[in-house]
């Protein structure tokens, strides 16, 4: 009975291209990474030295500049947190209110979300210019040119200069998810709420942000994973410096294995900064468990 | 006070909370395309004005820029090649999901619960690290570029694109199989039809959207690719845009016309896609967030 037979293997067959690519280039690497970091290994020779946790240890007790880097991703995602997710908020809160020119408005506030960071960084690397950015320009016409600099390349500023561009990319993703949010609280509530005299303060506290709490969530844990990985915008910017005042984990990584050839190294501060990422993940499922 | 006063006072009130609105907004929307248009503006002055000519509309608009950009920077190269990765990772996505997808809609077995799970937790959990593995296992196989042979290292760059998107497209087109009733395929296969054409014929022209939506987003993300440019290719008529950007600043760090020329280059077939299917796009994105 050779339809029944082809019956029996065809669920198999339609599996096996995404199963064949996940074992390949998600499972095998999960286990090399696991593995190497075990291992002092230059990436070329054949011969790895293996030295058990040391790399761990080395990471977590002897790493000044990774935990900087930590620390300095950790102000960007703040910052995002805070500031991003809140002017997202506000803009959502008013394009939900019918206000005119709405779907503009979201047209033009996704539009950084679309462009890549690389794109986004060498246009914000022009801005900020030291010599000839329009952002020096536009100070010395207001009568400001004294606090005129070179904003990547200055050290108080390189960090919350990036920040700066990182949010400018991203409130626009905030914004829209926020927006799909609001759109699936119920008009009837706030008609409710109106006829028994609630202010729109009031309407905003017991409505709007309660039945909010889930995607608020949602939008912070994606925040949160999104920029402790940023990456590819430090690249395009500043590269880390001025000396270390911008680097964070993945520059760090990226720095372990290609810049001083420690393989098992950078496997190691992957994972350890992989598992600090964990515990934010899992805490936040945790939490919309509860909430829902 | 009349009926006709209160009514004209409380639209007086509305127009005003429209109009404090737009305050909020109007600033927010003009941050986001001053930058754009300065790119654009820049892109049409000469090596001498750009520093010194801060007009948004340049009185002699320099079009050959991109020419220049599109020959001399590269641009062209970068852009044909961008091109061809993206066809061919949609392809590879769109083709692989739908058929993992379906198969995890319809035909259950032991294991396939599993693999769901763990294909859907790599949403979830974050592995910083994986790209050193990556790049390990890549150096193994050969598909790194070394300076020689081109279709190696091509393929490196395509096939973790595509395993990378598998999780979000089966994410969205499971559902959607889930939704469409048996009784279509039952009466398909009484007719003679085998599991294969009922999968080509019936299934797939009826998950058009679905796929839409997965060909979009997944060319959104395959298009910005940066860091798997950045590990894969030295050479520079294999970079795709984003790499080629990237090359192109480090190499010629002051010519910001033709810079800014080959970034409008990178983003014009991305901004068209999202001006003409920003529905889709936004809502695919919100449902990728707001379901997970």
């Amino acid at each position: 009975m050779p339809s029944i037979e082809r019956r029996a293997i065809a669920p198999y067959l339609f599996f096996l291209p995404a199963l064949l690519l996940f074992l390949a280039f998600s499972v095998y690497p999960f286990y090399l990474l696991t593995h190497t970091s075990l291992f002092e290994w230059d990436g070329i020779s054949p011969a790895k030295t293996f030295i058990g946790l040391s790399n761990y240890w080395n990471v977590l007790a002897h790493d000044r500049v990774f935990w900087t880097s930590f620390s300095q991703a950790g102000t960007i995602t703040l910052l995002a947190l805070v500031l991003q997710n809140a002017l997202a908020l506000l803009l959502a809160i008013a394009v939900n209110r019918r206000l005119a020119g709405g779907t503009l408005y979201r047209t033009v506030f996704f539009l950084p979300p679309i462009l890549s960071e690389i794109v986004v960084g060498l246009i914000w690397f022009w801005i900020y210019d030291g010599n000839f950015g329009i952002l020096n320009e536009a100070l010395s016409h207001l009568g400001l040119a004294r606090f005129a600099r070179a904003w990547l390349a200055d050290p108080n500023t390189a960090l919350t200069a990036v920040a700066i561009i990182h949010m400018w990319k991203g409130f626009g993703w905030g914004f829209v998810i926020f927006l799909a949010g609001l759109q699936t609280i119920p008009e009837q509530l706030y008609e409710a709420a109106r006829v028994d005299g609630a202010s729109a303060w009031l309407r905003f506290r017991h409505i709007t942000l309660p039945l909010l709490v889930p995607v608020c969530v949602v939008v912070s844990i994606l925040t949160i994973l999104g920029t402790m990985q940023i990456f590819a915008l430090i690249i395009a910017t500043t590269g880390g410096g001025p000396g270390y005042h911008t680097e964070v984990p993945i520059t760090r990584i990226f720095h372990s294995m290609l810049g001083t050839s420690r393989f098992g190294y950078a496997c190691a501060q992957g994972i350890v900064f992989g598992l600090i990422l964990l515990v934010f993940s899992l805490a936040q499922m945790r939490f919309q468990r509860r909430v829902s | 006070m009349t009926g006709g006063t209160v009514i004209a006072l409380q639209r007086l009130r509305q127009q005003a909370a429209q109009w404090a609105w737009h305050v909020v907004c109007l600033p927010v929307a003009a941050s986001c395309l001053f930058p754009l248009a300065w790119m654009v503006s820049s892109s049409l002055k000469t090596q001498q004005t750009v520093f010194t000519d801060f007009s948004l509309i340049p009185a002699v608009p320099h079009v050959e820029n991109y020419a220049r950009a599109w020959i001399q920077g590269r641009f062209g190269i970068y852009f044909l090649n961008s091109l061809g990765y993206t066809v061919l990772v949609v392809a590879g996505v769109v083709a692989c999901s739908a058929l993992a997808a379906y198969a995890f809609s319809r035909f259950t077995f032991r294991g396939s619960g599993f693999f769901y799970k763990l294909l859907l937790s790599t949403m979830l959990i974050p592995i910083p690290g994986a790209f050193v593995a990556l790049y390990i296992l890549l150096n193994q196989l050969g598909l790194i570029d070394q300076g020689s042979g081109q279709w190696l290292p091509r393929l490196g760059y395509i096939l973790p694109q595509i395993n990378g998107g598998l999780p979000f497209a089966i994410f969205i087109l499971k559902p959607f199989f889930d939704g469409i009733p048996k009784e279509l395929e039952e009466s398909a296969e009484v007719d003679g039809c085998g599991v294969l054409g009922v999968f080509w014929h019936i299934m797939l022209p009826l998950a058009r959207p679905a796929l839409g939506v997965v060909a979009l987003l997944t060319s959104l993300a395959a298009w910005n690719e940066f860091l798997l440019a950045y590990l894969v290719f030295s050479r520079h008529e294999l970079m795709p845009l984003q790499r080629g950007l990237l090359a192109f600043h480090g190499a010629h760090l002051t010519e910001y016309p033709l810079l800014m020329a080959g970034m409008v280059i990178s983003i014009v077939p991305i901004v068209a896609i999202y001006l003409v299917m920003q529905r889709t796009i936004i809502q695919g994105i919100t449902a990728g967030a707001v379901k997970g």
